[in-house]
């Protein structure tokens, strides 16, 4: 596959229960950017990032990695190309070791053990955890948990990382360590969140969903320094931005 | 009611571990066919929850002892027989490593115990044919009321013959027959509400649950034959081949005995006990024991006894028997602080080389 | 429910021990097991009435405490939760039994004897499964099972019931917490309430079940369980398993104890 590009297109998807909960949305990412998907809670943004998972399938539209369209069929392999990282850590990391976790993706791609070895080191010293190799999950903190959920997604060698709620209740340094990571890697980045900060920090481009659709798709900057626009999807501008001095949104 | 090691003897224990394997294997053959790998962790995850609900322990009124539910009809209910009965395996294994709750050489007997009978004899046969018209919740509570107690009482009655046939207590058949039931009914009643409660939720606020399990299903009937087929198959090869083995050579005990009073067996005197053992001796599958038959009125009279006799003992032979225990342990103690004592010099010696290279 | 909690506790506790380096717990984890079985069906096969022949099976136990470095009176304690059920049907025995011998000039029940070798044999088959998770771990008798050809599904599932447990609690404990908050002077839970507890749990452990099985899919799971892989047996763990196996059926067979005993107290007569 070539230059990896995501394409969502006209996607559309309701629930059993008549819920329409991605209306007509469409957009392409490019390998190596860095997007970040925002919205009210109920907006649709997981159900958009289990559409381009595979985990659901979309009544209307498709979703294209690179030249292949996700279906049934091409799943096993669109998988190797997506790694999603879940909002709770404690549902990805299911063994009894840390090394088993980061291993499980690579193992069940039939990688030769040896391989398999490397795989885990790197991605654990690339999340900085090579010491909590052989800790239970159990044993570790929120922020350790999810830099071994990263982990576990990594060893995978994913092209696109993505992500739900990464920094969702983490200390600070924990938050920061998770942001400096996020910035450090050159996967292409798709990354949902309320840490409208963190956003900022990690993400070039913003798509802001509304009631299952699009309400804007641009620069970070400019999207997150509209308040007015911010307002009228359920959500406010950025901590660090409230009372700015260059663009004058002041405290809500 | 898990079984511990101490109270069954090897041949029972590996009787019904076979029986188990064999319930297991088909089991895993027909998950493999039907269900997609969704079902694992849906298995493990219930099978934590029902592992968690066994260590709430509720008072039984009337016998003065608590218990714990089973499970085993909610797991049939929400997983289907055979994910059913694995998960319950699986949870048995964990008690029994981590907890010792149920002996390792037991775990056949408790995995038959808490699993078969509830997930291919009260659910199939009671909880399926109640709700055969479709579920409701009146239908719920009364399938999963009468599969409870009478998973139970199979269960429990299963724990009295798998004892009596391993003859390590005293207790009489009648007795601890009175003992169980009467227990495992209040503790049936009880898994029968909670049974009834949690699959009425489920039912209510995840319907597709219920019914995808419920059509998952094979042909009630053909399996349960199967099953049942399996089992007698395995239980006759084990049984069979084990006690001929067993028979053949002669107990350590029995060895005594022909060394201290010259016979292997004390001799059965009474007629009716002469015909019993040799209606025993035909069926092979188990000889050299028996019930412990109350038949004999005289104190005096060898009854035909279970696996071993007490053999003549005397004063001398207690003696030397309690001297030599006593050396015994305490041998193994000492060989245990001597080992101890030296690990913990050895490690002592390591960390100061340790300290004094690292200076 | 903290029963429960403590089971978590007992759990991790094991599982902790089973991390050690020392020469147990580098053997293979087939052979410990093997040997563990062979013990047990060792300890097991003794009669009723056996009660000195039994007592150099102790030094199984002995050597693995010594040997592993594992803490005697932690492990101990645990095995002493599980004896209750026992003792309540071994104490049955001296009631029940009618025949008495003569014992140094007293009568006592030949009941008494049957139970004291009952609660022998229940102590050192309860201690010898403790010991077996304590020196393995879950994870490699998990593999060790594999090698005994035991379905990949069942050991799959065996380790994710094992590691949900852990969770599962927690959230129980959550729940009970919650409850707890808003119930104040109530002991236990409610009967009524009890339903819709249990019912909450159940559906929350389907939802999350749901999420494991997608972020296990998501990394390729099929319903494969690969462990990765496990060393082989060497000739060390082989001469372990041949030794005590070895062991066992000479104290199987003749009353060491015995003999030992009558050589001090000059000859059986």
């Amino acid at each position: 596959m070539s230059h990896h590009k995501l394409e969502v297109k006209s996607l559309h998807f309701s629930y059993p229960d008549g819920h329409e909960a991605v209306k007509n949305i469409s957009f392409i990412i490019h390998h190596g950017e860095s997007v970040g998907i925002i919205g009210a809670n109920g907006a649709g943004k997981s159900t958009l990032l289990m559409l381009i998972m595979g985990i659901l399938f979309p009544d209307g539209g498709e979703v294209m990695v690179g030249d292949v369209h996700v279906t049934k069929k091409t799943l096993p392999m669109i998988r190797q190309r997506l790694g999603m990282v879940f909002q709770d850590p404690d549902d990805q990391l299911f063994m009894t070791t840390v090394y088993d976790d980061v291993a499980f993706g690579p193992r069940n791609y039939k990688i030769d053990e040896k391989e398999v070895e490397s795989l885990v080191t790197k991605a654990l010293e690339l999340v900085g955890i090579s010491h909590l190799k052989d800790r239970a999950p159990f044993k570790l903190s929120g922020g350790e948990k999810r830099s071994a959920a990263i982990a576990s997604v990594l060893s995978m060698q994913p092209d696109v990382l993505i992500m739900d709620e990464p920094t969702a209740a983490l200390d600070p340094k924990s938050r920061r360590r998770v942001i400096s990571l996020l910035r450090s890697f050159e996967h292409t980045k798709i990354i949902t969140s309320h840490d409208l900060d963190m956003v900022l920090e990690t993400c070039k481009r913003i798509i802001v969903i509304k009631d299952g659709r699009i309400a804007a798709d641009g620069g970070a900057e400019e999207i997150l320094c509209n308040a007015e626009l911010l307002d009228s999807c359920g959500l406010e501008v950025p901590l660090s931005f409230q009372n700015c001095p260059i663009c004058g949104a002041s405290k809500v | 009611m898990h079984m511990a090691d101490a109270l069954i003897s090897p041949l029972v224990g590996v009787t019904m571990m076979a029986a188990t394997a064999s319930v297991a294997a088909y089991s895993i053959k027909k998950i493999q066919n039907e269900m997609d790998e969704k079902k694992i962790p849906l298995m493990g995850v219930m099978g934590a929850f029902v592992f968690a609900a066994q260590m709430i322990n509720f008072s039984i009124p009337g016998t003065g002892s608590s218990g714990h539910i089973g499970g085993g009809i909610l797991l049939a209910i929400l997983l289907g027989p055979y994910a059913g009965f694995l998960t319950m395996s699986s949870i048995l294994l964990i008690q029994a490593l981590f907890f010792g709750d149920g002996g390792l050489l037991a775990y056949g007997c408790n995995v038959f115990n808490l699993g078969f009978f509830t997930c291919f004899i009260a659910y199939p046969l009671i909880y399926k044919w109640v709700t055969r018209k479709g579920v409701t919740a009146k239908r719920i509570f009364g399938a999963s009321m009468f599969s409870a107690i009478i998973g139970l009482q199979m269960g429990a009655f299963s724990v009295v013959l798998e004892t009596l046939f391993s003859g390590k207590t005293e207790l009489p058949f009648g007795t601890f027959v009175l003992l169980m039931q009467p227990i495992h009914l209040g503790i049936g009643v009880v898994e029968g509400f909670v049974t009834a409660t949690v699959v009425t939720f489920v039912w209510r606020a995840r319907p597709e649950i219920i019914e995808k399990t419920a059509m998952g299903e094979a042909l009630g009937n053909i399996s349960m034959r199967k099953v049942l087929t399996s089992i007698i198959i395995a239980v006759i090869v084990v049984g069979g081949a084990l006690s001929s083995f067993a028979s053949a050579n002669p107990d350590g005990l029995e060895w005594a005995m022909e060394k201290t009073a010259g016979t292997s067996e004390l001799k059965a005197s009474d007629g009716i006990h002469k015909t019993l053992s040799k209606i025993q001796n035909k069926v092979a599958f188990l000889p050299d024991y028996s019930f412990k038959t109350k038949v004999g009125k005289n104190k005096e009279e060898p009854t035909v006894q279970a696996e071993d006799s007490w053999p003549p003992i005397n004063a001398g032979t207690s003696v030397s028997g309690i001297v030599g225990g006593t050396l015994t342990l305490l041998l193994a103690a000492f060989t245990g602080i001597i080992i101890s004592v030296m690990k913990k010099k050895k490690r002592k010696e390591k960390s100061t080389l340790k300290e004094f290279s690292a200076r | 429910m903290s029963k429960a909690i403590n089971s978590i506790y007992n759990i991790r506790f094991l599982e902790e021990l089973s991390g050690k380096e020392t020469s147990i717990h580098r053997l293979h984890p087939l052979v410990k097991l093997l040997t563990t079985v062979a013990y047990l069906i060792g300890v097991v096969s003794f009669g009723r009435y056996e009660i000195s022949s039994l007592l150099p099976f102790v030094f199984y136990p002995v050597l693995i405490f010594s040997l592993a470095e594992l803490p005697v009176g932690k492990v101990l304690k645990r095995v002493l939760l599980v004896s209750p059920f026992i003792v309540g049907i071994g104490i049955l025995n001296p009631l029940f039994e009618q025949n008495t011998i003569i014992l140094g000039g007293i009568v006592i029940s030949r009941g008494w004897i049957t139970f004291l070798s009952i609660i022998i044999k229940c102590g050192l088959t309860v201690t010898a499964s403790i010991l077996l998770i304590a020196t393995t771990g879950m994870d490699r008798l998990g593999a060790a099972l594999r090698m005994l050809k035991v379905p990949k599904v069942f050991v799959l599932q065996l380790l994710l019931t094992y590691r949900y447990i852990s969770v599962l609690i927690e959230e129980v404990s959550r729940m009970q917490r919650a409850y707890s908050l808003r119930a104040p002077g109530e002991k236990g839970i409610r009967l009524s309430v009890w339903g819709s507890f249990a019912g909450q749990l159940i559906l929350r452990t389907f939802d999350r079940a749901q999420r494991v099985y997608q972020s296990m899919s998501l990394r390729g799971f099929t319903g494969e369980y690969n462990t990765g892989d496990i060393a082989k047996v060497r000739f060390k763990d082989f001469a372990y398993l041949a030794a005590w196996s070895l062991f066992f059926i000479i104290m199987r067979r003749y009353n060491i104890p015995m003999l030992i005993g009558s050589l001090f107290t000059g000859g059986i007569k």
